[in-house]
This record gives C-alpha cells, sequence and structure tokens, in this order.
C-alpha cells in the first residue's frame, strides 16, 4: 500500500538559506503524524511547502498522484488541506461564510454534510454563526479555522501550531477534537511545539532540529526517548545537569 | 438663483452622479479584489460608448478586432504559463475562452453589424467586445503581475490607459461621437422634465447596486471574491483561485465601464479620451469612499456630480478645478483621521 502524502529529499530555501534539508516523511491513511521540534527548526516551513504556499525542491506525492506541479488551488481540490499558523481568517465576515467558502471546491449537496459534520464537531461555532470572524476569540478563531478546513472534506489534514496562544482548556478540547478526526476517516499531520499533548494523540513522530529530521518512529518510542525527553518535553533525567 | 435652475441643476448632478457612482464602485471592486487601481476604467466608457455608437452607423468597430487579438496574446501567455503541465482539457479550456470566445463575438459583430441593426442588438454587441477587452487585459498586463506592490499595478495600470487611448484614437478618430437615445419618451414632473435617457440611468444605477449587492452578500462567488480581498492566502487555501477573482473583477468593471458610456453617449458627445476625464471623477468618489466603501463611494459620487452641474453654472471655466479639489480636504481628513499605515509588506 502506497502511502497518502509521501514526501522524500524535501529541501526548501528562502534565497540562499536553506530553511528544510532533505527531508522526508509519509503520512499513511487514517494516521496522526507529528513533527515537533524548536522555534525556527523549520517545520512551519515544511508545511506550508507541502501545501504549495513555498517552493519545494524534491518530490511530492499525494492521494497515489505526483503533486510536484499542483497549484495550491488544485492540492485542495485533491483533498489536501492546511491549517496556518496564523489561521487566515476571512475575518469581516461571519463565521457560516468562512465555512461556507471552505467548502467552496464541494459540490452543494455535500457541503450541507460538511456543515453538519462541523457544527457537531465544535457546537460553538453554531452558536456563533452570524458573528464575525475576526471578533471571536482565539480558541473560537482556532476551531473556526480548522471547522473552513474540514468543510472541504479533505483526505490529509495539516495543523501549524493548533494551540499556540490558546488556554490550556482550549488546547485539551482541540486536542481531543483533533483524535477524533481520525475517526471521521480524516488523516493528520501535525506539527507542533506542545509536544507532550501532540505525542500523546500521535501514531507516529518525527523529530526536527535545525531544518532536518533527526529522529523517527512511534509516538510511544519518541515519547520516551531521552534526548527528545530532555529537549522538548522539560524532564531531566538522572545525572543531567538542571539549570 | 430662482428653484428652478436649482432644480435643473440638480437633476444634472445627479445624473452625471449617477454614471460616477457607476465607475467609482468599480474601481473599488477591482481595487479590493486585486489592488490595481483601474485607471483604465475611462477606456472601458469610451469603447463601450463609440463602439456602440460606431456599431448604430451600420460600422464594426475596431474595438471587436482588438479583443481578437488580445485573445491571442493571452491564449499564448497561457499556453507559457502551463508549458510544463499541458494537459488536453487544460488547452481546451484556455483555448475557448482566448480563442472561440473573441472568435465568436467577431463573427457576431460583422454578420449582425447594419444600419437597420436594432439598439438592444448593438448594445450587447458592445457589452461582449468590451467585456472581452477587459478579461484579456487583465490575463495580459495584471495577471502575470499579481503579487507584486500596488506601486507596480498602478503604473502598470497607467501604462494600460495610455496604450487603450492610443488604440482608441486609432479605432475612432479623432471626431467625437454620438450614439442614439435608448429610447425617445419623457416625462414631466413640475418644472422638471424627465428624458428616457436620464431615466435609464437611474434605473440601471440602482439595478447595478442591488445587483451588485446580492451578489457580494448572497452568491459563493461574490463571496469568494470579497474573501479574496480579505485574505489572499486564505482565499487560496480553501481552494479560490485568485487570478478567477481578479478576472471576474475586470469582467465587472469592463462591464459596469461600457454600460456607462452607452448611457452617456446620447447625452454628450465623446471623444477618444474623454473615457479618462469621467474616469477620474468615479475615482475621486472611489477615494472618497477609501477605495473600501461601496456606499460611501456612491453617495460621493451624487455629492461630485451635484458639485460639477452648480459649479459649471457659476464658474464654468473653473468646473474641473472645482470638482478634483474636492479630493485635498478629503485626503487630508483621510490621513489625519487614519493611524499611521504601516509600509505594504508583501
Amino acid at each position: 500500500m502506497s502511502a497518502l502524502l509521501s514526501v522524500s529529499d524535501a529541501h526548501v530555501s528562502y534565497g540562499k538559506v536553506e530553511a528544510v534539508r532533505s527531508v522526508s516523511l509519509e503520512v499513511a491513511d487514517d494516521e496522526i503524524v507529528t513533527i515537533i521540534g524548536a522555534n525556527g527548526a523549520g517545520k512551519t516551513t515544511l508545511l506550508n511547502a507541502i501545501m504549495g504556499v513555498l517552493p519545494l525542491k524534491g518530490a511530492t506525492a499525494f492521494a497515489g498522484a505526483d503533486m510536484t506541479l499542483l497549484d495550491i488551488e488544485d492540492r485542495v481540490a485533491a483533498g489536501l488541506c492546511l491549517v496556518p499558523e496564523h489561521r487566515e481568517l476571512f475575518g469581516t465576515m461571519n463565521v457560516e461564510d468562512n465555512l461556507q467558502l471552505g467548502a467552496f471546491r464541494i459540490p452543494k449537496e455535500s457541503a450541507a454534510r460538511s456543515f453538519e459534520r462541523v457544527y457537531t464537531l465544535f457546537p460553538r461555532l453554531k452558536e456563533r454563526r452570524k458573528q464575525l470572524a475576526g471578533t471571536l476569540s482565539g480558541g473560537e478563531q482556532q476551531m473556526l479555522a480548522m471547522g473552513r478546513a474540514l468543510m472541504g472534506a479533505p483526505k490529509l489534514l495539516m495543523l501549524d501550531e493548533p494551540s499556540l496562544g490558546l488556554a490550556p482548556i482550549i488546547v485539551a478540547d482541540i486536542f481531543r477534537t483533533i483524535g477524533e478526526l481520525r475517526a471521521a476517516g480524516v488523516s493528520v499531520l501535525l506539527v507542533e511545539q506542545n509536544a507532550q499533548a501532540a505525542l500523546k494523540i500521535a501514531d507516529r513522530a518525527y523529530v526536527m532540529e535545525l531544518g532536518e529530521f533527526i529522529l523517527s518512529g512511534s509516538a510511544k518510542d519518541i515519547a520516551s526517548n531521552q534526548r527528545v525527553a530532555a529537549s522538548y518535553l522539560g524532564f531531566q533525567h538522572e545525572g543531567a545537569s538542571g539549570i | 438663483m430662482n428653484t428652478t435652475i436649482m432644480l435643473f441643476l440638480l437633476q444634472d448632478g445627479i445624473t452625471n452622479g449617477a454614471i460616477y457612482a457607476l465607475l467609482g464602485l468599480a474601481l473599488v471592486l477591482v481595487f479590493a479584489v486585486t489592488r490595481v487601481i483601474l485607471i483604465p476604467q475611462g477606456e472601458f466608457v469610451t469603447f463601450g460608448a463609440l463602439s456602440y455608437a460606431m456599431l448604430a452607423t451600420g460600422q464594426v468597430p475596431g474595438t471587436a478586432k482588438l479583443a481578437m487579438a488580445m485573445g491571442v496574446v493571452a491564449f499564448g501567455l497561457d499556453l507559457f504559463e502551463a508549458r510544463r503541465s499541458l494537459r488536453p482539457r487544460r488547452v481546451a479550456r484556455a483555448f475557448a475562452l482566448n480563442i472561440a470566445l473573441p472568435a465568436a463575438i467577431l463573427a457576431l459583430t460583422y454578420g449582425l453589424a447594419g444600419p437597420k441593426t436594432p439598439i438592444a442588438v448593438n448594445i450587447a454587441l458592445s457589452l461582449l467586445i468590451v467585456a472581452a477587452i477587459g478579461l484579456f487585459l487583465y490575463r495580459i498586463a495584471f495577471q502575470p503581475i499579481a503579487h507584486t506592490s500596488v506601486l507596480v499595478l498602478l503604473i502598470a495600470s497607467v501604462g494600460c490607459h495610455l496604450a487603450l487611448q492610443g488604440l482608441g484614437l486609432v479605432f475612432f478618430g479623432a471626431e467625437g461621437l454620438r450614439g442614439p437615445a435608448l429610447s425617445n419618451t419623457a416625462l414631466t414632473i413640475g418644472p422638471l422634465r424627465f428624458t428616457g435617457q436620464s431615466l435609464a440611468v437611474y434605473g440601471l444605477t440602482v439595478a447595478f447596486i442591488v445587483a451588485l449587492w446580492l451578489f457580494f452578500g448572497f452568491t459563493l462567488m461574490g463571496k469568494a471574491l470579497r474573501a479574496t480581498a480579505v485574505n489572499r492566502l486564505g482565499a487560496r487555501l480553501v481552494g479560490i483561485r485568485t487570478t478567477l477573482s481578479g478576472q471576474i473583477a475586470f469582467l465587472l468593471a469592463s462591464i459596469i465601464g461600457a454600460i456607462s458610456g452607452i448611457l452617456i453617449v446620447p447625452i454628450t458627445t465623446l471623444y477618444y479620451d474623454t473615457g479618462f476625464l469621467i474616469g477620474l471623477k468615479g475615482f475621486i468618489a472611489a477615494i472618497i469612499g477609501g477605495l473600501v466603501s461601496y456606499p460611501l463611494t456612491a453617495v460621493a459620487a451624487l455629492l461630485v456630480g451635484s458639485v460639477e452641474a452648480f459649479s459649471s453654472f457659476y464658474a464654468s471655466n473653473f468646473k474641473e478645478v472645482i470638482v478634483f479639489t474636492l479630493i485635498l480636504p478629503v485626503l487630508v481628513l483621510r490621513s489625519l483621521a487614519a493611524p499611521a499605515v504601516e509600509e505594504e509588506k508583501d
């Protein structure tokens, strides 16, 4: 079986600076994969390049088809969707319009079903459906960004720092929802600084440092890896000197 | 001054203002979606008006051939851009839009043009021609540089204006033209006499404003256009093609421009370069509306029209000076009221 998303030997550069070097990754059907790493490791750059927002050197295939030459819009139509770090909502439009536009590439009948699904997943959005997106709280905006992405019935959802700047209780809520997506047949590629939470819901994980993957494996193995624990999970092992 | 004169001037001002309102709305629309300040809007007006006037005399206007030529260039650009992934469907679509469409319009124009062609057919033909020109203008001049700064887009816009105005001189000559009125009926209320033409101006302006409001408020495509204006990246991430949004914006703008032209050409003689000045007045209205607000733009356009009418009565030599001076206090007020705007990021 071929993977849903496969990226091999990807390089992304800003001018002469190479932000991502020789990265390969795979996401299978119904799988939650996370990329963890410190600030500036190149995680956001990598996601943007997979989406087509930034030019990527290397091979990318999605759902068995090569997508190296596809525009962002065609990748969306193929079932790949990115919830970007800054959410990129339509701030002066209301929640319902934002969601409706999320279903821009799918037929009207499926859009009605998508609405139902998103409102079940995020009841809060239904309460606020006539409110302007720009006036929502941070957590609600994140829900809306995810909801908008799910409206298009993607096969793979890429989430960039969904927990950024949110209160812990809302973060827990968002992560619970991400876990539920798998049951709905959506694979997830999750980029997070909150490594602990990400590793808890993920099947597999990649650890990124300075533009390269330094480790990969099942989420359980990664979580118990000493180096990861020390750098990203905040645990100090015996013998390691604390500061 | 007595009331009758005042009413006359006001009526005149509102008729002109309605035209400026249409043009101002088109400018706001194009700027919101593409960030292009559409200087060639005036050329859409002249092309529409003079194509209509020439068709009325039974001649085929050069604009029909221009649309064909622009289509060929656009087709070339489409093929070049898609050179790495030339799928048959993509080529067929580009061919249908860029070659088949203007060829059909050209054939229709040749087939239908004649001294006895009904007015409605002439109007439809002029609209089709100018709509095609607007569409291809975006494809050729603006789509390749869509990601650049507002300044670059403005310079390209001025370039398009100069080129199209020059072509206008070639197509229509230096002589002014007038077209037949849409209707010869008239309505008298008190001292005021409303010609069928001015009623058509009011009616179409209101109809267009309502249609735009419905389009942007209630249709998915209209919302997609708004979304492109609000957040380009967000729009692309839900699969809205920003090039398609740009094309639709230019299509609407060119149709609005052509309609404005067809509405005024029976009232005043238009020359190949008249459109620019008319477009500029729409631009003033759009600036007063901050290039974002449709209702404010419409109200400002009526104000511009009225000021123009009154100043042409009191100080006709200074008519244009007074109208264009309107923009100064507005800009000063706006710059005082607005917080310091940071430099454009992209």
